[in-house]
């Protein structure tokens, strides 16, 4: 994805924004009365903002989780949480920059808070690959929530990754075998999990680190068995076809809502996360704090019994 | 790019390497010609190369469990079409098609039976219906299958081969994953024996979930295992694949699986394990 500060969708609002900002200048250079035009274009343009976000297609929601300026994991706990100690390192292998994580303080409640980590610049995106964790991240992840449970500490899952990485180290480090074990484990960690997708949700890759007694999803984010490209790739046979994959796989939070896969959905500022970074922070943490609140009130049995039956009801089919 | 192209429709890399027939029938690793009634004494097992064919279900059913006698669970459980999804196929006729083609209503055979006299709870995944892949249905047979064993007290089985989790049920294929997995940690904590027995091809969803999480891991030879496929690594990587690359051999090197068995003493080999793990 190029870096410009818009996706194509918002291009003719990035350009009427740069229209009236034009005009403003010469107005004011110029010492002239445009102020009359300046407001009909301002209207046009909260009209345009509005058609715009209030009928984006699937594929647009797609490409709203991945825009450039969204916030990322690092983002929300530098937003949402204080006195943050990251840990690193699976013990067996390697830190996977790909995957971050350790304990942090939202307000007076101390959370394990683990999550992918994309990269901003070309630079950080390499180190981050892209948000794609190797099986030393996964194993990382899951000492971590060990380490939590040990200490009686609820876990925050921030998920956000195109997929577990497809490589030759990965599969020779046993990619598969990382998030089967992480699912398995998950499912049965003695304090509370509560999940929430920021960005993209991907497959195997946002599971292995997805597993927990609520699932929440921003409004803009996505979450699937495949990314859109690699459906249309094996479907399709043809990447290009994503917009189509992307409307057939219904992966966006009100999808997600109907097929009762997520618990619910945090509003985003208008036009995105990205828009107002803070905004979004404060929306996430809110509902964390009232979701762990919640969960607080059960035992510790009542919660795994709960997770068990949540997934064990998870399938439509004809009996 | 030379990887998507159109050729014709569905998935039809999945039809080859079926049961040969015929007279005389050649190995699709070595070439090796070999006389038909002689590959079915061989159980389908390459003399030349040890390449194992795919086999049906029931042949394994035959192989595997004492009689070859099982008690079919949840045969009735179909599918349904909970995304409406189409590409260049309605998904329900991707599902017609596959039942036509192989009698059954869904890609997992699960029931109880037999092995050396020790009851188990069984199920054998069939990759000739939508390759293998796990949807609700599958999900939830195998789910049923692990909570067999847990209500009966007795070992579980499972022998797989998947491209992984069923794209046509987007996100509830994916929970397949969780809801198995779940139930395979309360198998766990019970100290019931699982082993876990992988055929050609084992990938993805299935190999990232139950698959991975057998007490004892077994493999024919020879069979693609792994997460991603090799067709998406090569075009992440953007460079070959080593020779062997996620075969069983590979897998077994790296420490992923225990045991590699010839078809042939599959049988034999679970039930001495099943000895040592489960007295009762």
């Amino acid at each position: 994805m190029s870096d410009r500060p818009f996706l194509e969708f918002e291009r003719p609002i990035f350009e009427l924004e740069q229209k009236i900002s034009d005009m403003k200048d010469f107005a004011v250079g110029e010492n002239i009365e445009l102020s009359g035009e300046i407001v009909s274009l301002e209207k046009k343009l909260e009209k345009l903002r509005e058609k715009t976000y209030s009928n984006l297609t699937r594929w647009q929601k797609v490409q709203l989780s991945r825009h450039p300026k969204r916030p990322y994991t690092l983002d929300y706990i530098k937003l949402m949480t204080t006195g943050f100690i990251e840990l690193h390192g699976d013990r067996f292998f390697a830190d996977d920059k790909a995957m971050v994580g350790g304990f942090a303080w939202l307000d007076d409640e101390p959370v394990m808070i683990v999550g992918q980590q994309k990269g901003r610049d070309t630079k950080q995106k390499v180190i981050r690959n892209f948000g794609m964790a190797h099986p030393e991240g996964y194993r990382k992840a899951l000492r971590l929530f060990q380490l939590a449970e040990k200490f009686q500490v609820p876990i925050v899952v921030l998920v956000d990754t195109p997929g577990a990485f497809p490589g030759i180290g990965a599969e020779e480090r046993g990619q598969a075998e990382a998030i089967a074990y992480n699912i398995r484990e998950m499912s049965r960690l003695r304090v509370p999990i509560v999940v929430v997708i920021i960005g993209e949700g991907a497959s195997g890759g946002a599971l292995g680190v997805g597993v927990g007694d609520r699932i929440m999803i921003l409004e803009y984010a996505w979450y699937s068995v495949i990314s859109p490209e690699g459906c249309a790739a094996i479907l399709w046979r043809d990447a290009a076809k994503a917009p189509e994959a992307a409307e057939a796989l219904r992966p966006t939070s009100d999808d997600l809502i109907k097929l009762k896969i997520v618990d619910s959905i945090i509003p985003e500022p208008s036009r995105g996360a990205h828009c107002d970074p803070e905004a979004a922070a404060k929306l996430v943490k809110k509902a964390i704090q009232e979701t762990l609140q919640e969960l607080s009130l059960k035992s510790t049995d009542e919660l795994l019994l709960d997770r068990l039956k949540k997934y064990r009801h998870i399938g439509v089919f004809q009996d | 790019m030379a990887w998507f192209r159109k050729s014709k429709e569905g998935l039809p890399t999945q039809e080859k390497r079926n049961i040969p027939e015929g007279i005389w029938t050649k190995c699709d690793s070595c070439g090796e010609v070999v006389y038909g009634k002689k590959m079915e004494e061989l159980l389908w097992v390459c003399p030349n190369c040890d390449f194992h064919f795919r086999i049906p279900t029931q042949k394994y059913i035959d192989l595997l469990l004492d009689d070859g006698q099982l008690e079919e669970y949840d045969i009735e459980i179909s599918s349904l079409d909970p995304l409406k999804f189409k590409d260049s196929k309605k998904y329900p006729d991707r599902i017609k098609a596959a039942q036509q083609k192989t009698g059954k209503t869904e890609g997992v055979i699960a029931g109880m039976a037999t092995m050396g006299g020790i009851e188990i709870s069984f199920a054998i995944m069939n990759f000739q219906f939508i390759g293998g892949s796990m949807g609700s249905v599958v999900g939830e047979k195998i789910a049923r299958a692990i909570e067999r064993a847990i209500e009966k007290e007795v070992p579980l089985i499972i022998v797989s081969s998947s491209g992984g989790a069923r794209m046509q049920e987007g996100i509830l294929s994916l929970m397949q994953m969780a809801k198995t997995s779940a139930l395979l940690a309360i198998l766990h904590e019970k100290k019931i024996p699982y082993i876990s027995i992988l055929t050609n091809p084992t990938t993805a969803g299935v190999m990232a979930s139950y698959a991975s999480l057998g007490d004892v891991i077994l493999v024919e030879p020879k069979a693609l295992l792994g997460f991603a496929g090799p067709r998406v690594i090569q075009q992440t990587i953007g460079q070959d694949l080593p020779d062997g690359f996620q075969s069983s051999e590979f897998f077994m090197d790296k420490g992923f699986v225990d045991k590699i068995v010839n078809r042939k003493d599959l049988r034999d080999t679970v039930i001495a394990l099943l000895r040592f793990m489960w007295s009762k």
